[in-house]
């Protein structure tokens, strides 16, 4: 944060991440997005008397590799609760959720900005448990019925509730942070965190601490943001709702504890955010230990099996990717934010090319680009690891330099053809030594003057030669020529 | 814990009924704070034993680690869904406006 502002904003955030599972967290129903209302229920989702939950595998599995992977404590002993509150989209008229004894505790995840544009930054997580989603409400204004309409498709939907310390010092830091929790829990394989489709929610509590001239530090009351679409949301409205603390603080000069919490919702269009119910305390709902779900234990063996299973995480991969392939921390940064299959791509495309730096820079200037341009993603990308290789390699034996080169990639992206499909229909010929060599010949002796400079030591003065040599031959290389032409002259002494 | 019998105000007994969204008269305070006061009253009986050396009990059950497989199986047909919802318009449960920010999680 800017050291000139009067105040550091602490932010603290609550993430709620769907499990890829293909069934609900106590029943069999499928967890499909995107199914017609009510299609995706039965008695135990829709609460009906008499039904019972049974927990599902894979989602405890799921949420047990997130809490590893966010290097919690996992407790050995774990049990359900249910959370009470009335609202037309959670049919029991409770949540099974977890309180007093979470399946994991105590953990931390750190961002570093490989260019070190911000510090490293560190946040502890407090918890992570597992609970059950609530359906979705619909109210249609337009259609002036007065009714709220029900969908109970996503009711019981497995949720990882991940709960940080108050550890965030801006909004750029937060944004910064679920950008890494987001690429974890993704190539872990535990959530799609697509937050259009809902996978990926997030509330964030914030408030000031205000130094005062005494030395006390004055703190704003917390407000809990909510409605925050996407990332940038995040972001935006953090930034707004310190900025509205302050102004608030100047007025009021209330203070923490004197003021309930405040829940507020951003309105992105609008930019604000804006007074919700106050919210309930912790007691008004009534949590009592789950009679239906009887408690999970876990044993040192599962973990072990879990993390077996996890595969490598993002923060441990820059490292692997920057050691294995001898490059710079900046690359192997943007390879793996780009996630799993990018980095697939990267390693098979290094193996062929036999050189990280090359497959790396041709990643970075060449297939990012144009996956940004064409809002591609890579493995819808036409031009295949081999293929590239093979370009590359063409380089490499002075078939053609390099922006040639980036004219053939072009051609291979758009018309999914290989290189030397496109070379020939492009009329880019390779030029053969003899060629390049008689060439060169003919450039010695219409230039004397060059000839003169290289013999007494100039050698840069052969770079005059290219730009004729390519007027010649388009498909010429450069780099060829030059250490050609020096040859010969150095032939004639 | 306390042995002495607790009792409730009627004001506690109003947050109660809030939270249970029961509209309370008041002469149903009156009647339930009686009555409520009674139930907690019992119930703090318990306190008279020594539970020092008792471990808590999550669940009353000797058992633990109950799972299903994540297989989907079918689920009910949406005419079944609604069938005994009190409104319906035959693909959502219809419920009074409820405007706001959602409850959920």
């Amino acid at each position: 944060m800017s050291t000139t502002a009067p105040y550091t904003t602490i932010i603290g955030l609550e993430v709620h991440v769907q499990l890829m599972t293909r069934t609900k967290l106590f029943c069999g129903c499928s967890t499909k997005f995107g199914g017609a209302p009510n299609t995706q229920v039965c008695p135990t989702c829709l609460g009906l008397p008499g039904s019972l939950p049974v927990m599902n595998r894979r989602a405890f599995d799921l949420a047990l590799r997130a809490a590893l992977a966010l290097e919690c404590t996992i407790a050995p002993f774990t049990k359900w609760d249910r959370k009470n509150y009335f609202y037309p989209d959670l049919p029991k008229g409770y949540q099974i959720s977890q309180f007093d004894l979470p399946f994991s505790s105590d953990g931390f995840l750190e961002v570093v900005d490989p260019k070190g544009a911000f510090e490293p930054c560190r946040v502890g997580i407090v918890r992570v448990h597992l609970e059950e989603d609530a359906g979705k409400s619909m109210h249609d204004e337009a259609a002036g019925t007065g009714d709220t309409r029900i969908d109970l498709n996503r009711a019981g939907t497995p949720l990882c509730e991940i709960v940080t310390q108050p550890d965030l010092r801006s909004p750029q830091d937060a944004r910064a942070w679920l950008n890494e929790l987001k690429l974890l829990l993704v190539y872990l394989g535990v959530s799609d965190c697509n937050m259009q489709e809902g996978s990926l929610r997030v509330d964030a509590n914030v408030n000031l601490h205000i130094p005062q001239p005494d030395g006390r530090i004055a703190k704003t009351p917390i407000v809990e943001i909510k409605n925050m679409n996407s990332f940038r949301s995040v972001e935006r409205a953090l930034t707004y709702e310190a900025a509205r603390q302050w102004e608030d603080w100047q007025a009021t000069k209330a203070e923490m504890g004197k003021t309930p919490k405040q829940t507020r919702g951003w309105d992105d269009p609008a930019g604000i955010t804006r007074a919700q119910r106050h919210k309930e305390e912790s007691s008004d709902y009534r949590y009592f230990p789950e009679p239906d779900l009887v408690p999970v234990t876990v044993s040192q063996q599962q973990i072990a099996s879990i993390r077996g299973e996890m595969g490598e995480p993002p923060v441990s991969l820059r490292k692997t990717l920057a050691a294995k392939w001898n490059i710079p921390a900046y690359d192997a940064d943007v390879l793996v934010n780009q996630g799993r299959e990018l980095v697939d791509y990267f390693e098979d495309l290094a193996t062929r090319v036999g050189e990280g730096k090359v497959a790396s820079n041709w990643m970075q200037q060449d297939v990012l680009r144009i996956l940004n341009e064409t809002n591609g993603t890579v493995s819808d990308f036409t031009v295949r690891p081999e293929g590239l290789a093979d370009l590359i390699g063409r380089i490499k034996k002075g078939d053609f330099d390099t922006s040639r080169a980036r004219e053939i990639f072009a051609e291979m992206v758009t018309s999914g053809r290989p290189v030397d499909n496109v070379v020939a229909g492009m009329g880019i010929a390779a030029v053969s030594d003899d060629d390049v060599i008689s060439l060169c010949r003919e450039l010695l002796a219409a230039n004397p003057k060059i000839v003169a400079d290289v013999k007494s030591g100039k050698e840069q003065a052969a770079a005059g030669l290219i730009g004729q040599a390519k007027k010649k031959n388009a498909n010429v290389n450069p780099g060829k020529v030059r250490a050609v032409c020096i040859d010969l002259i150095r032939g004639m002494e | 814990m306390s042995t002495s019998p607790q009792t409730l105000t009627s004001k506690d007994v109003a947050k109660v009924g809030l939270l249970a969204r029961l509209a309370l008269s008041e002469a149903d305070l009156e009647r339930m704070t009686g009555e409520l006061s009674k139930i907690v009253g019992f119930v703090s009986m318990l306190g008279e034993l020594d539970t020092a050396d008792v471990a808590p009990l999550a669940h009353p059950l000797d058992t633990q680690n109950v799972f299903r497989d994540d297989v989907p199986v079918a689920s009910l047909s949406t005419a079944e869904a609604l069938q005994s919802a009190p409104r319906h318009d035959g693909s959502c449960f219809l419920v009074p406006a409820v405007l706001g920010d959602s409850g959920a999680a």
